[in-house]
């Protein structure tokens, strides 16, 4: 198990979970609208591999932080669809924030960096 | 990871796979509607999508407890493998059942026994006292806890602040008849002061115990026990108040005792005061030892303070009545040692015997598991090979041996009820206060047994067939033979241990065994063969005086000698082998007085009719035996055994002196003939004796008689009995048997342990002659080939022979001489069972290494006699 997460990479992973939370403040979704707004978000940058979100999903489902249920999707198909919960929602502000620092903490470091380079020019 | 996730992983499936059919109904329906053709907008979709079965499979392992999962999987693995080699499979599942059946048998008898405190309020307070010898005579056999003087109990008791209070016992044997002429019984029974049951925590069951204005010398108050309330009352409350006759003398019950209260044995039926019925003239006395006592510890007091002052006391005693035997200190005891008594060292030894058969069990199973890993080597190797890790190998391996050992484990604790039962029924000498029975801790004591000997059995054949050699086997080539070196190494190794483990055994039992032959082949001084015997009471009120229990005595002995079959009666008070029977101080009257300090010499009493020397083939050494004439007042006659006549008169000759015995009223008596020694217990020495004559009219006694007889003497118990009866219908007839039955129970202890250990080692004998079968059979296919080509180049028959059979006889030889050598030190601590053995006894170590090369000779003789029949041709083929 712990094997294949590492595949994953530990920052993907983290993020992935977030962006789904994130998704899902618009409203319930199910799998494949959840993939769909996070490429299409993302301008297509991000491709989400279901090798991962349905593994994801179920695991946040496990944590509480999403609850399913079994509804009937835009086409009139059977769909699984997934809700916000409220720990669901303070877990995506308790991440948010972290990456928030996350990214800021790189843009130093990645920033300085560019800075000198440019001084020596 | 969640447990509930786990349990419905199935079905969390199905619900995915319906939720990527979904997606993909979408992303084709999207792909469509982007004006793809269906065919190919289905390909799109599940090209995006990727392998389902990858999700699934990622989500299934993320639904998993790992460890139950894998522990499951190599459950149902070992349980296959064991299952496509039944015959295996049943030998060690059986090897285990009954091993850890003996264990746990043993475990229970000595948890209940030993361990288990008595069922009393905070046992761990209670303590027994008794006293304590310094002199060499006293602790020569290791055991001094001599029954406490009732002076000496009232003065503990009032003198000493150690202990919340103290309690006394002592040992009764009534005549227990109705008020309505119902069927006399012979009850064993207890004298206990008032105290003993709010000391104990015992409430009465229905009724009252005792008070303390009933425990006095005339006291009439008696407690039933439950078993004979429901046996002989019906379980009729209403016996409370009502009277029963015990030996004659009215009785009121006050109370019955719980029916858990089986203390200090089952058989006991009636409970007195303590004083009661005592003679008047005992109680001040500090030498009259018959007692024992209870004492409870005072929370904030220490065992060896409160004993402290107890010793003070003591020893002022025994300062103030420097001749007489009073002890010079107090032993304590706990309840459990003091009711084990002579049971805790042949317990101990059996524990050691059965875990010793124990390990040879897990040795043998772990053998056959070498031998099995060796047919498993190639599987082994690729399993390796495809990436299983060791650690999950070794875990697969020991899943087998420990489904065996708890298949084992199962079986064995249905064997150990049975065991146990037979045991606690069979065993006389167990103390029975507690139950002994199969409880929680004792189911929990199996479990544990059985993952110890799995690991045990499972843990070396495990690491040594998963090792790096092991993967070695996918490079060998079918000829070669190089590689199983090493594990025919630790077959042998595992072999010799098994060996030597099961010599120590041998041996033990064989010291055990020559022991109790030679207890058995004891004489005891006297006939033996062809004697009934039998113990009556008088009743006192009935015969109350010299003459009418002399007249029944005589007439008795007449009556008996008159019938047909019956060669000779002997009357006395007590029968040689049959116990100790009381004894006496006394002095001689010739000698000079005793120095300060020096003891009373002390002898056993016997009271002895004029026919019961001669009868009992007792023969005379000097003087005479007592006659018809040796009565009432003509009777302050003694006999003496020849021990005493050696050991107080050296060089004398007593016939004529006097002996002087304090305790019958301050007698003397004449010495009228010295006979030969008899043993009072077979296996103790013999003990100075002084014999009365039984005529003497003592009115407290009944007696034991004991007639010879021309063939089967039990035939004659009926016949006998009837003449009792025909003098005495109320007359209570007890311990109907023959000598050698009487004398073999005292023999129990001996025989039970030495057939136990006994039966032990021979099983492990078994169990190690099939392991060294097992190993050179296997190590014969090993060399299939090579002895083949040793037979095409020229190898006689008789060499591959002799060379197979010692290769299988060396293991063996090295065992025996392990164990041999472990023996000669391990049986020293059973040196105190021993009776006239030595523990490096030559007999026994030359029949065990005769034995065990006999055993081993044949075990081996098989599979070489195989390898000498071989057809080289074929065996160059094989493989």
């Amino acid at each position: 198990m712990a094997k294949n997460d590492r595949t994953d990479g530990e920052m993907l992973k983290g993020t992935l979970d977030m962006m789904i939370l994130r998704t899902l403040v618009a409203g319930d979704a199910h799998g494949h609208t959840v993939a769909k707004v996070i490429e299409r978000t993302s301008e297509d940058v991000l491709e989400v591999e279901q090798g991962s979100l349905y593994p994801a999903l179920h695991r946040l489902e496990d944590r509480g932080w999403v609850s399913s249920y079994w509804g009937v999707s835009e086409n009139n198909r059977k769909a699984k669809f997934y809700r916000l919960t409220v720990a669901g929602r303070k877990q995506l502000v308790v991440e948010t924030s972290r990456w928030r620092q996350m990214i800021r903490a790189i843009g130093l470091v990645m920033g300085e960096e560019l800075a000198a380079d440019g001084g020596t020019r | 990871m969640s447990w509930l996730r786990f349990f419905r992983r199935r079905r969390a499936d199905a619900e995915l796979q319906e939720e990527i059919d979904g997606f993909l109904a979408e992303e084709t329906a999207e792909n469509i509607a982007r004006g793809l053709g269906p065919e190919e907008a289905r390909r799109r979709a599940r090209i995006k999508f990727g392998n389902p079965r990858k999700v699934r499979e990622t989500l299934w392992e993320q639904n998993t407890v790992s460890l139950v999962d894998t522990l499951g999987r190599d459950l149902k693995y070992a349980a296959r493998t064991l299952a496509r080699t039944p015959g295996f499979s049943l030998i060690a599942i059986a090897v285990m059942a009954m091993c850890i059946g003996a264990t746990t048998s043993l475990f229970t008898v000595v948890r209940s026994v030993l361990l288990r405190p008595l069922p009393f309020r905070d046992p761990d307070r209670l303590v027994m006292l008794y006293e304590h010898f310094r002199d060499a005579r006293s602790n020569q056999e290791g055991f001094n806890y001599n029954t406490v003087a009732p002076a000496d109990y009232f003065d503990w008791r009032a003198q000493t602040h150690g202990f919340e209070d103290m309690a006394a016992m002592r040992y009764w044997q009534f005549n227990l008849t109705g008020e309505r002429g119902e069927l006399p019984e012979e009850v064993s029974a207890r004298g206990g002061s008032w105290n003993l049951f709010p000391l104990l925590g015992v409430p009465a069951a229905l009724g009252r115990t005792f008070t303390e204005s009933e425990d006095r010398l005339d006291g009439t108050a008696a407690l039933l026990t439950w078993n004979l309330f429901e046996r002989r009352f019906g379980g009729d409350a209403a016996i409370v108040g009502r009277q029963i006759h015990l030996s004659g003398k009215p009785y009121t019950v006050v109370g019955v005792l719980p029916q858990w209260f089986t203390y200090p044995d089952a058989k006991v039926q009636v409970w007195v005061p303590y004083l009661s019925g005592l003679p008047p003239d005992i109680v001040p006395h500090h030498d009259y030892h018959f007692s024992t006592v209870v004492a409870r510890l005072r929370p904030d007091v220490s065992l060896s303070s409160a004993l402290s002052q107890v010793e003070a006391v003591q020893y002022r005693l025994h300062m103030e009545n420097l001749h007489a035997p009073v002890a010079e200190d107090v032993a304590p005891r706990t309840l459990n040692d003091d009711l084990a008594r002579e049971v805790k060292k042949p317990l101990l030894i059996l524990m050691c015997a059965v875990g010793c058969m124990l390990l040879i069990g897990c040795l043998n199973v772990a053998n056959l598991l070498v031998a099995r890993g060796a047919a498993r080597q190639k599987e082994v190797a690729i399993r390796g090979a495809l990436g299983a890790r060791r650690l999950t190998l070794i875990r697969g391996q020991l899943t087998e041996s420990l489904l065996i050992c708890a298949a084992g484990g199962a079986g064995g604790v249905l064997l150990s009820l049975a065991a146990t039962n037979w045991m606690a029924s069979t065993w006389k000498d167990l103390p029975n206060a507690v139950g002994i029975h199969v409880d929680g801790v004792v189911l929990g004591f199996a479990c544990a047994l059985v993952f110890s000997a799995a690991l045990l059995a499972g843990l070396l054949p495990a690491i040594s067939s998963t090792g790096k050699a092991a993967f070695a086997a996918l490079q060998a080539s079918p000829r070669s033979t190089g590689g199983n070196r090493s594990r025919a190494l630790l077959r042998k190794t595992l072999l010799t241990v098994e060996i030597a483990v099961t010599v120590v055994l041998l041996i033990g039992a064989g010291l055990l065994l020559r022991s109790f032959v030679r207890l058995r082949s004891i004489d005891v001084g006297c006939v033996t063969a062809n004697v009934l015997t039998l113990d009556y009471s008088l009743s006192m009120q009935k015969y109350n005086s010299p003459e009418k229990v002399n007249a029944f005595n005589e007439a008795l002995v007449e009556k008996l000698r008159a019938m047909p079959g019956v060669r000779a009666v002997a009357l006395g008070t007590a029968l040689p082998g049959e116990g100790n029977g009381g004894d006496d101080a006394f002095t001689i009257k010739e000698h000079p007085a005793l120095k300060p300090g020096e003891l009373l010499p002390d002898a056993l009493v016997r009271g002895a009719d004029p026919g019961y020397f001669s009868a009992l083939g007792i023969p005379l050494l000097k003087g005479r035996f007592f006659t018809g004439d040796d009565r009432l007042d003509r009777a302050k006659k003694v006999i003496i055994g020849s021990a005493l006549a050696r050991q107080y008169f050296p060089g004398e000759d007593p016939v004529g002196k006097y002996l002087h015995v304090p305790a019958f009223k301050d007698a003397d008596y004449e010495i009228v003939g010295v006979v030969g020694d008899t043993l009072w217990q077979v296996g103790k020495p013999a003990t100075p004796t002084m014999y009365f004559p039984m005529l003497d009219g003592g009115v407290e006694q009944g007696g034991s008689l004991a007639v010879r007889t021309d063939s089967d003497p039990l035939a004659m118990a009926v016949p006998v009995e009837k003449q009792i009866a025909a003098l005495d219908a109320e007359l209570p007839v007890s311990h109907v048997q023959t000598m050698q039955q009487a004398i073999g129970e005292s023999l129990g202890n001996a025989r039970f342990s030495a057939s136990l250990v006994l039966t032990f080692a021979l099983l492990s004998l078994l169990l190690a002659s099939v392991g060294l079968y097992g190993v050179l059979s296997y190590l014969m296919t090993q060399r299939t080939t090579e002895l083949g080509v040793r037979m095409a180049l020229g190898a006689q028959r008789d060499q591959v022979l002799r060379l197979i059979l010692f290769d299988g006889l060396r293991p063996a030889a090295i065992g025996l001489a392990l164990g041999a050598a472990a023996g000669a030190g391990i049986t020293q601590l059973i040196r105190s069972m021993l009776y006239d053995t030595e523990p490096l006894d030559v007999g026994v170590y030359v029949a065990v290494t005769l034995t065990l090369l006999l055993v081993a000779t044949l075990a081996c003789m098989i599979p070489a006699w195989r390898a000498s029949r071989l057809n080289p041709m074929q065996a160059l083929r094989a493989d």
